[in-house]
């Protein structure tokens, strides 16, 4: 019984802090990808604005309802519009700014190549 | 002049990247609430400031034609500035609903009888959670909703007279 009782404590003492800390980094994650309305500029993480304390009560209260991020995300979209968060979901309003770092890379990737075997051209010549 | 194929892309390239950055600076860099016109509120109920059993849905303000929520405190001095403009809302029989935001009951009550009240039921909202619930972001604001408790109009900051002319026209 004793030994029963000593590892329950030790599982308490060990589990309880380590789900608390988890909680605590996906909370911090989500705070980081909101942007505080009212100082442009800051996070929700970052601003010690009222609104920006009001939204951390309403997130910590959407996890502890069971919430995912990704619904916790559309409900402030659906409440503030998409300039509420930091990384904007892909539709295709901002398809160009998903896609452009990729076109880029490919273009910049073709401008080599190009000057690679022109380079090269040049020395055969 | 012959132009080779690199040139051209480089080109092309350059002058779009000067288009993006042009666009951007352009680009009104403010939070705007025109998006959430058309969209639905959300469920919510609101306890009256009196601390007693009443309190409103977003039954009730289905059935009204048209509501006006209007987030208020006493500590705010643009609040003072629009009350007038309620006032005369609810004259011309516009149910006005108002919501104490993160304010003391005494201090709004006192606000209430020196300014007038306009509203048909006030509501508070003592840590700010409600007003999320409202896409509400600093106050006063207001919203006009319609019978299917479609946002119509949000104001962000204090009703003044074109405002105020809105709002009755979009309520007629």
């Amino acid at each position: 019984m004793k030994i029963k009782f000593f590892l329950f404590i030790i599982y308490i003492s060990i589990i309880t802090p380590m789900h608390s800390s988890d909680n605590q980094t996906k909370l911090l994650n989500v705070y980081k990808n909101l942007r505080c309305l009212v100082c442009q500029g800051q996070s929700i993480a970052d601003s010690n604005s009222d609104f920006a304390a009001t939204i951390k009560l309403v997130v910590q209260d959407q996890f502890d309802d069971g919430k995912t991020e990704e619904e916790v995300y559309n409900f402030l979209i659906s409440k503030y519009g998409e300039w509420i968060v930091y990384q904007p979901t892909f539709n295709k309003n901002n398809l160009l700014l998903w896609i452009l770092p990729y076109i880029a890379l490919i273009f910049g990737g073709f401008i080599i190549l190009l000057i690679v075997r022109k380079t090269k051209h040049n020395k055969v010549n | 002049m012959k132009l080779s194929i690199s040139k051209i892309i480089i080109f092309c390239f350059v002058a779009f990247s000067l288009f993006v950055f042009w666009k951007g600076l352009k680009k009104d860099n403010n939070y705007d609430t025109t998006e959430l016109i058309g969209s639905k509120i959300s469920n919510f109920q609101l306890i009256g400031i009196n601390n007693d059993d009443r309190y409103i849905s977003q039954e009730d303000l289905k059935k009204n034609k048209f509501t006006l929520i209007n987030f208020f405190a006493s500590w705010c001095a643009p609040c003072r500035a629009e009350h007038k403009y309620l006032l005369n809302l609810s004259d011309k029989k516009i149910k006005i609903i108002g919501i104490n935001f993160k304010d003391k009951k005494n201090n709004a009550m006192n606000f209430l009888k020196e300014l007038g009240d306009p509203y048909d039921f006030v509501g508070k909202d003592s840590n700010g959670k409600i007003s999320i619930l409202f896409g509400v972001y600093g106050i006063p604001e207001s919203i006009l909703l319609n019978s299917d408790l479609i946002v119509i109009k949000k104001i962000v900051g204090p009703i003044d007279q074109i405002q105020y002319d809105e709002i009755l026209k979009l309520a007629q």
